[in-house]
């Protein structure tokens, strides 16, 4: 088939005709005319398909000179080398193939015609034919054997249940959503160091400090229990100046000479807020960009966040640690249906 | 040394180079301790004070007042901010301020490490604040990586990043990288907490806490097993080495393998 019978008057669906523009001309390669670029193209083959050789010499003599040791330096030396020699064995032999195949082997295009994808009216008929006999030999439509065709239907209707219910079974199996509305924090509980669990005194917090801070006694939970009220507990605690904050009304007695605790869990979608500016009292989160102000209620000036960040009302026990007056008042972390009800 | 060159087969010449080289080595590594331990434990006496004040007077007064009471909305009071304040802002730079902005970058330092110790002496003198630690108090050999690892996950790496490649914060503010900070200064920093970074006091995280942080910080700069960190500020320069120069050398490789050949 040659090029050329492919040009010529086509017509559109709507009428309007246009060239076909064809396949452009066939243009032979530098190196089907020249020799010297013939030669020039062979030896680059060579070349690449000789990288790879080396590639892979190198990745062996590598996997022998440079073993992974005790350093961070010859744990990069391992795998710099032994990647490399990977790369330029596999690098070189891809390269050399398609170098090779663009310029030296046979430059004959040709062009593959796609066959209708209508059947023939033949084989439509023949189907539809067989489709009314299967149809007639069932007896569907006719009304006899009505037992035979409810319990195919029925059979079919009830067969997705064996997957469907263990599915549904399997979901969560913990429908309690009471326990996202409290925490771990309770009436008199210290206020401890993250992460080694040492109750703070309200005398270590220094105007300007803050703290990440844990109930005590989490560290005594069990592994998975200990994360489960970890998220949910976390606190920071700041000292500011008492002039600086910005008392909420009804939580006059929340905070303690300008030291006061938020949840670190952020309202949005619950990411720890811990990034802290000392000068300007904001406190940002890291993955949306909500900022609260702590001078002013943990408030949101900034970002996604709808909700200020729940407040731990504190005070101070008789030997001078800082304990929590009750859990929060309201659930801590990102909303959910049943969070006010 | 001319006859031990000449005679190559003299057989004390090579125990004889290697006693030389070992003396010059042990030298310099004794010199060096000395003047560090110097520059820490440096005795203050009143003519540093009054060198300090004079310093004080000429360089830092323009914002901080001459008697170091601060300027509202320029500069803050200095009373009782200690010589460890001074140390890190005037030894990394950061103070004399280029510019008012949303940060003080840290910049070539301005000042000699006595000039220094002389403002912090003067500073010292106003009111009672955190002091400069000794070379035990930060030195990293001392410390412990893995307990430092845990007291920065907890504390520091929110806005440091998790092995200490610095991070952004809001307005122009950011969290500078702590790869090249001396043990020193990133001591003094948790102490006196500079700009937007709070403080952290010897009774939130002890000194030895503090020693296994400066550990574990000095600990990430043998580099990284996988080469390159990229700064290791997370996925932004990651994405951007992956996504243009990664996915670009497949669009281009994939354009030349669909070019015909010239």
């Amino acid at each position: 088939m040659t090029i050329d019978s492919h040009k010529g008057q086509e017509t559109g669906a709507n009428g309007e005709s246009f060239e076909n523009p064809g396949l452009p001309d066939h243009r032979p390669r530098r190196a089907d005319v020249d020799p010297k670029a013939a030669k020039r193209a062979e030896r680059q083959v060579v070349a690449l398909f000789t990288l790879s050789v080396l590639g892979t010499i190198l990745a062996v003599v590598a996997y022998f000179v440079f073993r992974p040791g005790e350093t961070v330096e010859s744990i990069r030396y391992a795998n710099l080398f032994l990647g490399l020699g990977i790369f330029l064995a596999m690098m070189g032999i891809g390269l050399g193939a398609i170098h090779w195949a663009k310029t030296l082997m046979r430059d004959h295009e040709m062009v593959e015609e796609r066959h209708e994808l209508r059947s023939s009216d033949e084989t439509r008929a023949a189907a539809v034919e067989m489709l009314k006999a299967g149809a007639k030999d069932s007896g569907v439509g006719i009304g006899r054997r009505g037992l035979l065709k409810g319990s195919v239907i029925g059979a079919m209707l009830l067969a997705p249940l064996a997957l469907l219910v263990p599915y549904v079974g399997n979901l969560g199996g913990d429908w309690n959503v009471s326990k996202f509305k409290h925490t771990m924090w309770k009436k008199g509980t210290r206020l401890a160091r993250d992460p080694d669990g040492t109750p703070i005194k309200a005398s270590d917090v220094t105007i300007g400090s803050v703290f990440h801070v844990i109930p005590e006694g989490l560290n005594d939970l069990p592994h998975h229990e200990l994360m489960v009220e970890k998220s949910k507990a976390v606190v920071l605690l700041v000292r500011l100046n008492p002039a600086d904050l910005k008392v909420q009304p009804g939580r006059e007695d929340w905070s303690f000479d300008g030291i006061v605790a938020y949840s670190k869990i952020c309202t949005h979608v619950g990411c720890p807020v811990a990034l802290y500016e000392q000068q300007t009292h904001h406190l940002l989160c890291p993955c949306h960009q909500s900022t609260f102000d702590v001078a002013d209620g943990a408030k949101v000036v900034f970002g996604p966040a709808k909700r200020p960040l729940p407040q731990l009302p504190i005070t101070v026990d008789d030997e001078g640690y800082i304990v929590a007056q009750d859990d929060f008042n309201e659930p801590i972390g990102p909303s959910f249906w049943e969070r006010l009800k | 040394m001319r006859s031990v060159a000449l005679k190559r087969h003299h057989r004390a010449a090579p125990m004889l180079l290697l006693v030389v080289l070992l003396a010059a080595i042990t030298g310099v590594a004794a010199v060096a301790q000395t003047q560090t331990a110097q520059a820490t434990t440096d005795t203050v006496s009143a003519s540093d004070v009054e060198e300090g004040q004079k310093l004080f007077a000429a360089n830092c007064a323009t914002c901080h007042g001459l008697d170091a009471q601060g300027q509202t909305g320029v500069a803050p009071s200095l009373v009782g901010v200690g010589a460890a304040a001074v140390h890190f802002q005037v030894g990394t730079g950061r103070m004399p301020m280029q510019s008012s902005g949303p940060q003080a970058p840290a910049k070539p330092v301005q000042f000699t490490e006595e000039q220094i110790s002389q403002l912090a002496a003067w500073v010292a003198t106003l009111g009672p604040g955190p002091s400069i630690p000794t070379a035990e108090m930060v030195d990293p050999e001392l410390g412990d990586a893995a307990n430092g690892m845990a007291l920065f996950r907890t504390n520091c790496a929110m806005c440091h990043g998790s092995i200490g490649g610095g991070g952004a914060l809001t307005g122009g503010k950011y969290a500078p990288s702590l790869m090249q900070t001396t043990p020193e200064h990133i001591y003094e920093a948790m102490l006196t907490g500079p700009q937007s970074m709070p403080v952290f006091n010897e009774a939130n995280i002890t000194p030895e806490g503090k020693r296994d942080i400066i550990a574990f910080l000095v600990a990430q700069r043998e580099g990284y097993p996988g080469g390159s960190g990229l700064g290791a500020i997370g996925p932004v320069a990651e994405g951007l080495w992956g996504w243009l120069l990664g996915l670009g050398l497949i669009v281009g490789i994939t354009v030349w393998i669909g070019a015909r050949s010239s």
